[in-house]
């Protein structure tokens, strides 16, 4: 049976990882080969690379440490960050990369997720969206990264999410952003809404605070979590974490 | 013994070396026949399209070359898919090495499209030597749309959508579906098989 996935997510910035809260104020938490062989190891399934200020400042995702991340770990991953034409693509998943995750650049151009589609195939082109509520329905937002350039992006998110995987986007990796670094949970009935019009695997992201709350979000039919502070501060455990999920009859790799 | 990575053009060629590079196998990526030389397993990896990376192995002469090579061969994902006559995805003739069709995976309000992630193995045949030591149940790393229906070839199965093949092989023409490379230990021990077991003895007509 197809496990759900746990996915440890590493914001990269500078080379090394980071981690904010609601997307700014952003502490170093490591070196990124040292903290993805330590996840590889503990039993992440996959690991996600976001080069956080990548796209504000105009440059995409740096081939040289996605090389040094495919030498040292044997699961897959996938690289965001700033990747806007073909040439940025092809360049990432011949350093080793599996997929790549496109976010703001698609806003602007979003026959970008066609032409990525056509070139390497749906499986490894990835729509990231970072979504928030705003009165009785979610919006886009865009350039995340930068707290001066930050803001709506003049969609509706579910409608967002079924355009993308038209245009043959292979997954969609939501970032509920009021539930970003709070540890409160994931937002369960944004993820509710999106896998009802979802037909891609689905990936939440944003609020993970405790066990339970991977529980809570895999009741939703999302096929991965993804959550990066409960790791990077040792709140939570992979492995424990699980080995607790199948006792709770969740189907993970153990 | 020597390795050679086929360069499709559009594949995720480095994992595959970094992957031979951690059990320590030699190897070379090459891009047309002419430089196998003395290279006695070929790999075939793929992430991408079928037509565009059909197109850069029949424009590079290896259609021919591998109709003819009696080299154990790997194909990984779609590099396996390519392997067969035919794949749904953009509708191309493939290399022909193994006889059958590559469908689609139809998607459900249950089962979305495409199957990515870890998934188990099953009906693991007991002689193949590119599974020797595997046991039913273990995880490997999925990422396809597409897929070889069970048939003859089949040496294991994966349920999802469909029950379809995870592993062929036909001759010495073996496949995988997922990708051994990104498959942690278990994916490292099916490399290790297919460098070590020693090459079938078939007719190439």
């Amino acid at each position: 049976m197809l496990a759900k996935r746990i996915i440890p997510c590493l914001d990269v910035r500078d080379g090394r990882v980071v981690k904010g809260v609601r997307f700014r104020d952003h502490q170093d938490v490591g070196d990124i080969v040292e903290l993805a062989a330590r996840y590889a190891q503990q039993g992440a399934d996959e690991l996600v690379f976001y080069d956080i200020t990548a796209s504000p400042e105009g440059r995409a995702v740096e081939p040289a440490w996605i090389s040094a991340i495919a030498e040292r770990i044997d699961i897959p991953f996938c690289v965001a960050g700033g990747i806007r034409s073909i040439d940025d693509a092809r360049a990432r998943l011949f350093a080793g990369a599996d997929k790549i995750s496109i976010n703001t650049p698609a806003l602007s151009d979003p026959n970008l997720i066609s032409r990525l589609a056509a070139e390497f195939g749906c499986q490894c082109v990835v729509l990231g969206i970072d979504s928030a509520r705003t009165g009785a329905c979610w919006h886009v937002h865009k350039f995340t990264g930068d707290p001066n350039r930050s803001g709506f992006a003049g969609r509706e998110t579910l409608d967002w999410i079924a355009e993308g995987i038209d245009r043959g986007a292979g997954e969609i990796v939501l970032n509920c952003m009021d539930q970003d670094g709070v540890r409160d949970g994931y937002d369960l009935e944004q993820l509710d809404a999106a896998r009802s019009i979802c037909s891609t695997p689905l990936i939440a992201s944003g609020g993970a605070g405790d066990r339970s709350h991977f529980h809570q979000v895999f009741q939703t039919g999302v096929d991965g979590a993804l959550a990066a502070s409960v790791f990077h501060k040792g709140v939570i455990e992979i492995g424990a974490l699980k080995q607790w999920l199948a006792t709770q009859g969740v189907e993970v790799r153990i | 013994m020597s390795i050679a990575i086929i360069d499709t053009g559009c594949a995720n060629i480095a994992s595959v070396g970094f992957a031979l590079d951690r059990l320590r196998a030699g190897f070379r990526v090459v891009t047309t026949p002419d430089e196998v030389g003395d290279g006695d397993r070929l790999i075939l990896p793929g992430v991408g399209a079928a037509g565009p990376a059909m197109a850069r192995l029949s424009a590079a002469g290896w259609t021919a070359f591998l109709a003819q090579s009696s080299r154990p061969l790997l194909g990984i994902c779609l590099g396996m898919q390519l392997m067969f006559d035919h794949s749904k995805e953009g509708d191309v003739a493939g290399l022909g090495l193994i006889p059958g069709r590559v469908e689609r995976l139809k998607s459900s309000a249950k089962d979305v499209w495409p199957h990515m992630g870890w998934n188990t193995l099953h009906d693991i045949d007991a002689d193949e030597p590119l599974l020797a030591d595997m046991k039913s149940g273990q995880s490997v790393y999925f990422v396809h749309g597409y897929f070889a229906p069970i048939a003859s070839y089949t040496r294991a199965t994966t349920g999802f959508a469909t029950k379809f093949s995870s592993v062929v092989r036909h001759g010495n023409n073996v496949g995988c579906q997922f990708h051994p490379e990104k498959s942690g230990p278990v994916g490292a021990k099916i490399l290790q098989n297919f460098i070590h077991a020693p090459s079938l003895e078939v007719n190439v007509s």
